[in-house]
């Protein structure tokens, strides 16, 4: 989209009142929070966590971005289709892609081979945003650890492995998109 | 001379011109969409796109009166006044018209096909389609069914422009592919029995606007959007067709020809569409090897061009080959060496590729026999330079029988196996044998020096075709790791300082020899007729 498109709405940034340009009241408004997280802390509600002894909560798993999963669809066969737009939006150039004629009839191209570089990964989500049949996702795993840096090096099945792993509690985020194209 | 107005641009014809109104808004900078029309195909304004107002202006009293319907652009000549309208509402809302119904029954499955990032149905979908379908069709998969052995045809993604169809018809004149079926059922077939096999039948891939044709060398490989495409040439023939190298990451995977009238026009055949692969061959040769107590050892190229250099100044008698895969420039930078190390030295031509007769198609595009992309060139070079020449077949016979020369160097670079255990055998005994080529060979492996050269797309320089027809390239994609180039190697090998720059040498050899003169200004992407200067 350009930017005198039609459709694009252009909106002015409203002018001040008063209590903005005075400036204190919004200076109140923020310690305002400061000070009721301290007033917390010192009756006892801490937020700090001693990872590694304790887990984090993490609130959302669906919108947390940790480690990626390939889903599977409903025969179990990997549901990526190989467009290579995950790859395309990248812009850690993280994922490697290999395609393929699919070894199914109602398919036509599945990725021979999908490698992700967790560690090259920037954790931003656009390959999730890209992918046309929800077939690549980020989990709310955030403790990804490896001794060497072929280990972070994610390929298929250790992709599809970290689906097995958590689709029981986070479940994919439209189970209909993607039959084929 | 005459004058169209496109959208109120003039634009001038010249007299005996004959543009169509896509043809003369182009020269205005104007693209009307089309599908059907190629400008080296019939017309049959069947797509519907290309739909323009059109009008004449009185020569007299300059009013302009205009048609009420739409015609093709394709099929309207633009002559002396005739105004073409081609961004009115009216014509906008015909093109949003085809759009929608060529968009009603495809599948839309760009992610999955290979066309989408260059697909025409796709480009002006952004300029003129619906945000929605009205329809009760979810995309889809397309039908898809073989044509024959390299074509892959996806039913359903078809716009029946019957391009494919007018190319088989027209230029390749083998009549496989027709037309089944009448009106929404339309599709694109073969003959019972008659699978789509010309020589050139991958162009049909590149004719098709959409994704319906598909190559099946390339499909699912890459997309389009990750290759980078470099102007080169290709190395099949003589013909030497103009080409673009399409690669991603220093390997290639697609070759398609580029637009040149003078040398391949449109087309380029099977052979040389799909004859890249010996680039990627992993049985090449890589590295610098000497003889050391009868085996062969790797040395790196510092050490091996002060030894190889210091061996050939050695000896007494050098012969010289020069393989027509070399460049122009490489030819010229060997000879120089050669005759830097020994004034006299032999030079001579390697052996020449033949295989079949020219083949000739419609339109003039031909076929090589000769399979080998700069043997004029070479020629060229030796009948500027050298005093005095010999054939291969004279130097296999002299070296068999008396053994003339101490030393010889062969500068291979062939794609294909070119020698044999007989052509071993003659030159064995040489005391210096210098064998530089693509791929281990029975003569390679005798040599005492075996030095690895480059495919065609890894190097910079120009190619002289059949019809005299000088074309520059640079290299596409990076050697194999541990081979230095032919360029690179005989500029070091003469001593220069700095990098091998196939644009200097070009110069320099324009200025030695007076038949490449006309490679003396900067060649263009077509390339230059060395024939044309030479008669002027």
């Amino acid at each position: 989209m350009k930017a005198d498109d039609p459709r694009v709405k252009w909106l002015d940034v409203p002018p001040m009142g008063l209590a903005e340009k005075l400036y204190l009241p919004l200076v109140t408004h923020g310690l305002t929070t400061t000070l009721r997280h301290l007033a917390a802390a010192l009756a006892g509600k801490t937020v700090t966590v001693s990872y590694p002894e304790e887990e984090p909560q993490i609130d959302n798993p669906l919108i947390y971005r940790g480690v990626h999963r390939l889903n599977r669809d409903a025969e179990g066969r990997v549901k990526c289709v190989a467009c290579f737009l995950c790859a395309t939006a990248c812009p850690a150039h993280c994922i490697d892609i290999v395609a393929a004629e699919s070894p199914w009839p109602d398919r036509e191209k599945y990725p021979a081979s999908f490698v992700v570089d967790e560690l090259r990964c920037i954790y931003c989500g656009m390959c999730e945003q890209a992918c046309p049949v929800d077939a690549i996702e980020l989990t709310s795993l955030y403790n990804l650890t490896g001794c060497s840096r072929e280990e972070m090096v994610y390929d298929k099945e250790k992709l599809l492995s970290v689906y097995d792993a958590t689709i029981d509690r986070e479940p994919m985020r439209s189970a209909d998109a993607g039959e084929t194209a | 001379m005459g004058t169209v107005i496109v959208d109120g641009h003039e634009v001038e014809i010249r007299d005996g011109e004959r543009l169509n109104g896509i043809e003369a808004a182009a020269r205005a900078g104007i693209d009307i969409p089309h599908y059907c029309w190629h400008p080296g195909l019939s017309v049959v304004a069947s797509c519907r796109m290309c739909l323009v107002e059109t009008g004449r202006r009185d020569p007299a009293t300059g009013e302009i009166t205009m048609l009420d319907k739409l015609v093709p652009a394709c099929q309207t000549p633009a002559t002396d006044g005739t105004v073409f309208v081609t961004d009115s509402d009216k014509v906008v809302q015909a093109r949003a018209m085809v759009e929608e119904d060529l968009l009603l029954r495809h599948p839309v499955d760009c992610p999955i096909c290979d066309k989408a990032g260059e697909c025409r149905l796709q480009d002006y979908f952004y300029q003129h389609g619906h945000t929605e379908r009205r329809a009760d069709i979810r995309p889809f998969t397309s039908r898809r069914r073989s044509l024959g052995d390299t074509v892959t045809l996806f039913v359903d993604r078809c716009v029946m422009c019957t391009r494919c169809v007018r190319f088989c018809r027209e230029i390749a004149q083998s009549h496989e592919l027709m037309v089944i079926n009448r009106g929404a059922r339309e599709e694109i077939d073969v003959f019972p029995g008659f699978p789509l096999g010309n020589p050139l039948a991958g162009n049909v891939v590149d004719l098709c606007p959409v994704g319906a044709l598909g190559d099946r060398d390339f499909l699912y490989r890459q997309r389009v959007w990750f290759m980078q495409p470099h102007e080169h040439v290709c190395a099949g023939c003589a013909t030497g067709c103009s080409i673009f190298i399409e690669e991603h990451q220093d390997r290639i995977h697609r070759v398609r020809p580029r637009e040149n009238p003078h040398v391949n026009q449109w087309w380029m055949c099977d052979e040389g569409r799909h004859g890249w692969k010996h680039v990627c061959d992993a049985r090449r040769l890589v590295e610098p090897r000497v003889r050391r107590g009868g085996v062969l050892v790797p040395v790196n190229w510092e050490a091996a061009i002060g030894d190889l250099d210091r061996a050939l100044r050695a000896s007494a008698q050098l012969a010289v080959v020069l393989s027509p895969q070399l460049t122009v420039e490489e030819a010229y930078l060997l000879v120089k060496y050669a005759q830097s190390v020994q004034p006299a030295a032999t030079l001579l031509l390697g052996p020449v590729p033949m295989r079949g007769t020219d083949q000739t198609f419609a339109g003039g595009f031909t076929i090589r026999a000769e399979k080998c992309p700069n043997r004029q060139g070479v020629q060229h070079v030796l009948d500027g330079l050298a005093d005095r020449q010999i054939t291969w077949d004279q130097l296999l016979t002299q070296q068999a029988r008396s053994r003339p020369y101490d030393a010889i160097w062969i500068a291979g670079g062939y794609p294909t196996d070119w020698n044999d255990a007989d052509t071993a055998g003659r030159l064995r005994g040489t005391p210096l044998l210098v064998v530089q080529d693509l791929f281990p060979s029975p003569l390679a492996d005798q040599a005492h020096w075996q030095l690895p050269a480059t495919a065609f797309a890894e190097r910079s320089g120009s190619f002289v075709n059949r019809g005299d027809r000088l074309q520059t390239f640079q290299w596409a994609v990076r050697p194999p790791r541990g081979a230095l180039s032919e360029g690179q190697l005989y500029w070091r090998l003469l001593g220069r300082r700095g990098l091998y720059d196939a644009r200097q040498v070009l110069a320099e050899v324009a200025e030695e020899i007076v038949c490449f003169c006309a490679a003396l200004d900067p060649v263009p992407a077509t390339g230059v007729n060395l024939k044309v200067q030479q008669l002027a």
